[in-house]
């Protein structure tokens, strides 16, 4: 019989692992190395590109005020959108968490339940909501509180309301994770030495749910930062995101190379950020709540 | 001065339920102060509940507690200033050893100074007093639950509340953990409630125990009452091994009980003084004598057993040998009886013919 041990077949998890690292390696690794070759080549007037090693994206990129703002305020529509999914989220996470409640499973599934429908429906559907002739609107021209519709759509608040919605389970799913694997015996233990309940919470349950919450930051912002789909559907004119200007480059402008120089800038950086966590917090916090 | 003046602790009449399930029944208990008390029972039987009423973990369906005469049922658990140990001790993990015992001092606004003396104090006296800056995941069992301990007893509570603390602790551990609990307890002098499912754990330990079954108290007393004297079957059966036999009353006079035990013949049992019960001739009851009571000799040359006592006449059907004892299951006129007996050098053989002795006052008659 074939032994399980890994110490006594050393190449096995190499061997499981390989359709896995296959996929990885040709969709991702050789994509990326090709976009990165890419960035050095250049557009000329003419629209050919000529392929060498040109330092006139990377340039263009690092130093043109545009893209540095945009790159900004892309950080600052993730962050924004992650404060909120954190404040927010806590609050049905802990509840999951705790409550005594025998359907807990139906509550989880609750929870999952906006990934059955599209991305970019789900986005559309703000639309409806706050739009001229949407639900918002006309309540309130039936209430009589205004007279003209107002203007509530298009702006950098509907991206964030756009992005929380979108984030907002992969931040509860994550705080529920680790506000669940913490023993209600820490709390009663702080409250028998003196604690009230919001002390306990502040002394037990919040620091031992701060690995939840630090996971649940980094999915929200990277996905938040990497996103342009909410920035064009909820978005004005001047509220495009660092993904919008990839997207421009590429499929508007077909300027590949000045492209993938701009990709390449988001990808260090977000991959950058996902280096730090994984140094202070580790990697296996994430994993939790998917498995 | 009132009667429960010396009470550390009072249950008047305390009901728990959940729904329609009654968790603890009717309960009735007093703790006097300084003493060691131990509820004691299988799994599932409200130990854990009662404990966490008094500790105000739990909501009170009926009745009161009182802590040191004064009504508490609406004191929130931090006001009630006790000591709680849990069984997989649920020390803080984000916190080092030191700051787990001065935790609640913290909230007890002890100045500075204070707190140094006094969890260094505790840790001496759990004889870790180097552990102070280890993480909790960096100590052995044994010792997280000594510091979970000294975390209790450092705040100098009303009574220290104890919920299976030993259970985790492998079995050699156990018992030196259980005389270290009982040094501290002696040392500071402080009104302790202990659940466990381990009779030899009560047994060691408490000053008094109260033996719970299905959410009932069965008994309460001093080890030696308990363990001699079951009040009830459960009783009985929950503390060692006990032979339990269908009898009925013959004849009663004063402390002593003529019963006729059915299948085996007529054996004399003892009745304690204060025993209210009538016990008139023709009562169906239960006889219980305990296994290592039954005395057991060669059938020839035995001697006769003397006052008080009876001689039965058995054959030992099989033999369990356990080292310094034997257990010896035996045929006795149309009953079995179970014999636990000190072994010198060898057990007596498998098929041989004894003399039983029994003496009255190893007979307890228990209710039908
Ligand atoms: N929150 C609850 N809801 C419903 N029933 C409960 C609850 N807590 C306890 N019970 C029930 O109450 C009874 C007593 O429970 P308890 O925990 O007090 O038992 P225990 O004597 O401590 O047992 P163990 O030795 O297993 O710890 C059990 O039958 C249990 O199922
Ligand atoms: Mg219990």
């Amino acid at each position: 019989m074939a032994s399980l041990d890994p110490k006594d077949n050393p190449s096995r998890p190499w061997t499981l692992l390989s359709p896995a690292l296959t996929a990885i390696l040709l969709l991702l690794v050789i994509p990326v190395c090709f976009i990165a070759v890419y960035s050095f080549w250049l557009r000329t007037a003419t629209g050919a590109d000529v392929a060498g090693f040109h330092l006139d994206n990377w340039a263009e990129v690092l130093t043109d005020s545009f893209y540095r703002d945009i790159l900004l305020f892309t950080l600052w529509i993730a962050f924004a959108t992650t404060v909120i999914c954190a404040l927010v989220g806590y609050v049905p996470a802990y509840f999951i968490a705790t409550t005594q409640y025998r359907h807990k499973a139906f509550l989880l599934l609750l929870l999952m339940l906006p990934f059955w429908i599209s991305y970019i429906i789900r986005t559309m559907s703000w639309i409806n909501i706050l739009g001229v002739s949407g639900v918002v609107n006309v309540a309130l021209q039936w209430v009589g509180l205004t007279g003209e519709p107002l203007q509530m759509l298009y702006n950098q608040w509907t991206v964030i309301v756009g992005l929380v919605h979108f984030l907002l389970p992969f931040m509860i799913l994550n705080l529920y994770v680790s506000l669940y694997g913490i023993d209600r015996n820490l709390v009663d233990a702080a409250r028998s030495l003196g604690c009230t309940g919001w002390q306990a919470f502040r002394e037990v349950t919040l620091p031992l749910s701060l690995p939840g919450l630090a996971a649940g930051s980094l999915l929200c912002f990277v996905l938040a930062a990497g996103t342009y789909i909410t920035p064009l559907v909820l978005g004005g004119p001047t509220d495009a995101m660092f993904a919008n200007l990839v997207f421009d480059a590429i499929i508007t402008q077909l300027n590949w190379p000045l492209g993938s120089a701009l990709s390449l800038v988001l990808l260090i950086l977000l991959g950058g950020l996902v280096i730090l966590y994984n140094r202070f917090v580790g990697m296996s916090q994430i994993a939790k709540s998917f498995g | 001065m009132s009667e429960t003046d010396h009470h550390a602790v009072d249950l008047r009449g305390v009901v728990k339920r959940y729904g329609d399930f009654t968790a603890v029944h009717r309960t009735d208990l007093s703790i006097e102060e300084g003493s060691f008390l131990t509820l004691l029972g299988p799994s599932g039987c409200g130990k854990t509940t009662t404990l966490r009423m008094i500790a105000g973990l739990t909501s009170i369906t009926e009745g009161e507690v009182a802590i040191k005469g004064r009504r508490v049922n609406d004191l929130p658990i931090h006001k009630r200033n006790l000591g709680v140990v849990f069984q997989n001790y649920a020390l803080f993990p984000h916190k080092t050893v030191w700051d787990n015992v001065a935790f609640g001092l913290k909230y007890r606004k002890t100045p500075a100074d204070e707190t140094k003396r006094r969890v260094g104090e505790a840790l001496e006296l759990v004889q870790l007093p180097h552990a102070a800056d280890r993480a909790p995941s960096q100590l052995s069992g044994g010792q997280q639950q000594r510091i979970a301990l000294a975390r209790a007893i450092v705040v100098r509570p009303d009574v220290l509340l104890l919920d299976e603390p030993l259970s985790a602790l492998d079995a050699n551990l156990r018992e030196d953990m259980r005389v270290e609990l009982k040094r501290i307890q002696h040392t500071l002098g402080i009104t302790t409630i202990f659940v466990t499912h381990d009779q030899s754990e009560a047994l060691a330990m408490s000053d008094r125990i109260v033996v719970m079954s299905d959410g009932r108290v069965e008994q309460v007393g001093d080890p030696q009452a308990v363990y001699n004297r079951p009040a009830s079957e459960f009783v009985a059966g929950f503390l060692g091994n006990s032979n339990i036999l269908p009898a009925r009353i013959l004849a009663r006079e004063g402390e002593r009980a003529e019963v006729e035990v059915e299948g085996l013949g007529a054996l004399l049992a003892t009745v304690e003084p204060q025993d209210p019960r009538p016990l008139a001739r023709g009562e169906t009851v239960k006889l219980a004598i305990r296994a290592e009571k039954l005395a057991l000799s060669p059938a020839i040359g035995a001697e006769a057993p003397g006052p008080d006592a009876a001689a039965l006449a058995g054959r030992i059907a099989t033999v369990d040998y356990q080292g310094q004892v034997a257990r010896y299951f035996l045929e006795a006129g149309q009953r079995q009886l179970q014999s636990v007996n000190a072994i010198d050098e060898h057990p007596l053989p498998e098929g041989a013919e004894v003399s039983i002795r029994v003496r009255a006052r190893d007979c307890v008659i228990l209710p039908a």
